[in-house]
């Protein structure tokens, strides 16, 4: 049941291509009953779900002659994910309402972007991930280039080149695991299993790892996540940051690290104080929290802003996967999860509500035009967005970072420190845009243009990620329960022989 | 030898017989009935005739099973020689009906039977393991090519790009022959199987490396590899579009073929190494050199482009490089994976040249003029998507599945010492993504010119023809399978 999900987005973006030209309206409805019945079916299945088992899904024959199968299966952490997923696919559906231009292909392109979304965390053969990780690209290509803003030309080629390049490393490191293993198979139960020489998982680990952590923002290879989170309509700033970075982050753990788990192994000796990848990755991770907050308060552009927080919170989503201990892990998942919900619920409110209605995104206009006033709902949108993201008590952020905190303080003090300090500025560089964006000083010439109410579907999407953001934070277990057991299943077993501390 | 059986060698030829026959029918029709008629009716009454003549040949090679090898060498029928033979058929039929609406000639006839003459020689070339016969088709094969390149007689560009191909054409025959002299030399037969067995021992000749690298030459100018590619651009650009969609696809998929037998089986003694640490002389290390120069140069060169056939062209000599990569791999899966790559290759390429050849009318070259074509041709434009795309080797197209397969067994054979050409392969091809994205951007994103805002009108037929080739992209991109069973019991 749960494949459909895959299917009836396609099946969606083709059905969304045949709505005649002249009246487009059917075209929105269809691609939120798409988003809908994929996220009401994800929801059936999570209730389903018995803690810690693999279910699969769908496995059948695909390639018999390398041993290629067309297998689909969840766990826990595929689970939280396609949650997050079906949320976001409704949410952005309802904040791109107001596209009027190339209605059809908008949301062709941005069903043909979910089916691929749904199709990785939901793929079981490296092989048939990998597919579906690729087919994501060009959507994203076409959505900035043809409704985004900004430099969108040159955004949306800079992320389609920045994410091929990724791929072409993940495709490196799975054809050498595929020839190494026996070239008889790519399920990924089985790789796992296979013991991958040592010096293999040296290389192959970081070479996959970076590969995925690309999209994921890692720094230094974040550079496309500004520019292609600011180009990018809102719906697709909201898929970007949303799931797409998720992708990456879940290619890092469901690819690189439980297939290499001995790459993060030490390497036995020190350079520049580094003695493992994991040091490696580690400190690029709180490089990009750090780099992303500081950036991110010294921006004009909201956007921006936005765009530079996403870096910052992916790493710590990074920092949490090289914890290596099971409540970073839980965190960086969770992280994952809280994130998409909250930087989806920031762009909306930056590019639908107030970008579309004042046509500028700079905060020092936007001072003049005291947002508040004219837009409460946007107002206090965001004023629960910025406290998700700083990570109050109560909203799902705080949580997942708690839990990255503590698992980073066990694995690497110093950087948990660090980390925390990257929480502080990022409480400033919210704090800052909340109070230019919407409480600024009126300009007595703002009051005479009444900005356009906002819209049903606005407020409907921005209730639902409310909604999302603040049931995880009162209550974690719903998506811990699923985590937890998942990650101490045998699937990562090489990554508990290991490394586990 | 026992006396020649004409009777044999009148079965083995059969469909290059029926072939023949088709072409001087298409021939004789229209410059006897037809000649009065109007240039769509007779490109349309001649396409039949062609189409029934490539037909006839598809249906003789089904029919036909098992074995048989002829005179030493020089005729020989397998499964596999057939299926190349069928695809190149294939090809053809597709090439005719995507002609049929142009405009850049009124000899008809002389055109389709060129086409199909062709076609006869590829088959040729595809059916024997004898280096004489091996020459003499790759002759009757360029003759033709040289003359499709040209055949746009108002336009100077197409006489420039003819004439070019031509020089370029006979000095690299005289490369080849050379090399096959040598060859002789060495051994004293010019059976591709006696040359192997004759060659035997791991001593290798340096007079034999020269013919080694005499052969790549010859070789390397007729599948447009670098540095031998000099031709191309011009050929691809200056040729009238069906001709240039011709000879993108059906005469590579022959050339590889031939290049694949001749180092596979003739120079099998001979391969060496060319791993980074274990280097050893022989022809792999020249393929695998010559294969990365194609990479580099087709991928980046591409990038600089600004007409789209000669971008098309550049690209041809990047996937060149690919396709080298799997011959120099030299496992029977090697051969597979080049096999379905070529094929596939050879299918997009044409499609794309087949887009452009429908926007010939409009005077399309130019990156710049497709400005905003998916407003006014959406059906054309998609198509143009599915055929860049797979020719890019993003997933779920053909495209795809070819570069992963030729990269597997090229990972795989000799344990690995390929690796570094497996790696420049790929990062080469995440460079290539940007020059296709280039071409579709223009395409989806930029806005029609105000003075070029209007609908384009195609012939039913030709976008019908283009439809199924996507649609026969896509497919064989999510199942390709059905194309590998086929190959596979085809070399078994």
């Amino acid at each position: 049941m749960l494949a459909w999900t895959i299917y009836i987005s396609f099946l969606g973006a083709a059905a969304v291509m045949a709505v005649p030209r002249e009246n487009a309206r059917p075209a929105r409805w269809i691609a939120l009953l798409c988003a809908l019945a994929g996220f009401g079916i994800t929801l059936a299945a999570a209730m389903q779900y018995r803690a810690g088992e693999l279910m699969t899904v769908a496995d059948a024959r695909w390639i018999p002659q390398l041993g290629i199968e067309y297998h689909l299966a969840i766990d826990g952490i595929s689970l939280t994910l396609l949650l997050l997923t079906g949320i976001a696919a409704i949410a952005g559906i309802l904040f791109s309402w107001n596209i009027e231009r190339r209605v059809q292909e908008f949301f062709a392109l941005y069903l043909a972007l979910i089916g691929g979304v749904y199709g990785v965390f939901l793929s079981f053969d490296l092989f048939l991930l990998f597919i579906f990780y690729e087919i994501a690209i060009i959507p994203k290509y076409f959505l900035i280039a043809i409704w985004g803003s900004t430099r969108r030309e040159y955004a949306a080629m800079k992320l389609a080149l920045y994410s091929f390049v990724g791929s072409a490393m993940v495709l490196a490191g799975m054809i050498a695991a595929f020839v190494t293993a026996g070239a008889t198979t790519m399920n990924l139960a089985e790789l796992a299993r296979y013991p991958f020489p040592v010096h293999f998982q040296m290389w192959a680990f970081p070479l996959v790892f970076v590969g995925f952590a690309i999209l994921a923002g890692l720094w230094p290879f974040h550079t496309w996540a500004p520019t292609g989170h600011v180009a990018a309509p809102t719906a697709a700033s909201m898929l970007l940051a949303g799931v797409v970075m998720k992708l990456g982050a879940y290619g890092c753990l469901r690819v690189a690290m439980m297939l290499f788990p001995q790459g993060l192994d030490p390497w036995g000796f020190h350079v520049l104080g580094f003695g493992s990848w994991r040091d490696v990755f580690a400190l690029m991770a709180l490089i990009g929290i750090l780099y992303g907050a500081t950036v991110a308060l010294v921006q004009k552009d909201f956007k921006f802003v936005i765009g530079y927080s996403s870096v910052s919170h992916m790493g710590f989503v990074l920092l949490g996967l090289m914890t290596l201990n099971l409540i970073g892990l839980d965190g960086a998942v969770l992280q994952m999860f809280s994130h998409g919900v909250i930087a989806g619920l920031l762009f909306a409110v930056v590019g639908r509500m107030i970008y579309d209605r004042t046509h500028t995104r700079n905060l020092n206009e936007l001072e003049t035009m005291r947002l508040s006033r004219s837009l409460p709902f946007a107002a206090v949108t965001f004023i629960v967005a910025a406290m998700a993201s700083i990570g109050l008590p109560g909203f799902s952020g705080f949580i997942a970072e708690l839990q990255i905190l503590i698992g980073a303080w066990r694995a690497f003090p110093a950087f948990a420190m660090l980390a925390g300090v990257g929480i502080l500025v990022g409480i400033a560089f919210t704090w800052r845009a909340l109070q230019k964006a919407f409480f600024g000083e009126a300009a007595p010439a703002a009051e005479a243009h009444p900005l356009p109410p906002v819209t049903l579907p606005e407020k409907l999407g921005a209730l639902l990620l409310m909604t999302a953001t603040l049931v995880i934070g009162l209550y974690p277990r719903l998506l811990v329960d699923l985590i937890l057991p998942s990650l101490n299943s045998p699937l990562f077993a090489g990554l508990h022989k290991a490394v586990w501390r | 030898m026992s006396g020649v059986s004409y009777f044999a060698l009148l079965r083995l030829t059969l469909p290059q017989i029926a072939l023949a026959l088709g072409a001087f029918l298409t021939l004789t029709l229209d410059l006897t009935v037809l000649r009065r008629r109007a240039q769509s009716t007779r490109f349309l009454a001649g396409a039949l005739t062609a189409c029934c003549g490539c037909v006839a040949a598809m249906l003789l090679l089904a029919c036909a099973s098992g074995q048989q090898t002829l005179f030493d060498g020089m005729m020989v029928a397998n499964p596999l020689t057939r299926l190349i033979q069928m695809a190149l058929a294939a090809f053809a039929i597709l090439a005719v009906l995507l002609s049929v609406s142009s405009q850049f000639t009124r000899h008809v006839g002389e055109y389709l039977s060129l086409i199909l003459f062709a076609t006869v020689a590829m088959m040729f070339l595809a059916g024997t393991q004898n280096l004489l016969l091996i020459f003499i088709s790759l002759e009757f094969l360029s003759l033709s090519l040289y003359i499709l390149t040209g055949f746009s007689k108002r336009s100077r560009a197409s006489a420039e790009a003819a004439l070019k191909y031509f020089l370029f054409g006979g000095m690299s025959a005289g490369f080849l022959l050379f090399g096959m002299s040598l060859l002789y030399g060495l051994t004293g037969s010019i059976n591709l199987m006696q040359i192997a067995a004759a060659l035997g021992g791991p001593a290798l000749d340096p007079l034999l490396l020269a013919a080694i690298v005499m052969v790549v030459i010859g070789f390397g100018f007729k599948v447009a590899a670098a540095p031998f590619h000099l031709w191309a651009p011009d050929a691809y650009q200056g040729a009238p579009t069906p001709s240039a969609a011709f000879i993108a696809s059906s005469s590579k998929i022959a050339s590889f073929f031939i290049f694949a037998q001749v180092m596979m089986l003739g120079l099998a003694g001979a391969a060496g190494s060319a791993g980074w640490q274990s280097y050893s002389s022989g022809w792999v290390m020249v393929i695998a050199i010559v294969a990365a120069v194609s990479m580099l140069l087709g991928n980046l060169a591409a990038i600089a482009q600004t007409s789209v056939r000669r971008l098309l062209a550049y690209s041809a000599i990047g996937h060149a490089g690919y396709m080298l990569l799997g011959l120099a791999a030299h496992t029977q899966q090697s051969l597979e994976a080049l096999i379905y790559y070529v094929l596939t290759y050879a299918l997009a390429a044409m499609g794309a040249f087949g887009v452009l050849g429908a926007l010939e009318a409009e005077g399309v070259d130019e990156l710049k003029s497709l400005g905003g074509l998916s407003r006014r041709a959406p059906v054309l434009s998609f198509c143009m998507f599915v055929f860049l795309l797979s020719l890019a080797g993003i997933p779920p197209l053909a495209g795809f599945f070819g570069k992963f397969y030729v990269f597997v067994e090229a990972f795989r054979a000799g344990s690995g010492e390929l690796l570094w050409l497996v790696l420049l392969a790929i990062a080469t091809s995440a460079v290539s993504l940007y020059y296709y994205l280039r071409v579709l951007k223009q395409i989806y994103v930029v806005q029609p010119e105000a003075d070029a805002a209007e609908a384009i009108h195609t012939p039913l037929l030709h976008r019908a023809v283009l439809c199924v080739m996507a649609a026969l992209v896509v497919l064989l991109g999510c199942a390709p399978h059905l194309l590998l069973q086929w190959i596979g019991q085809a070399m078994r």
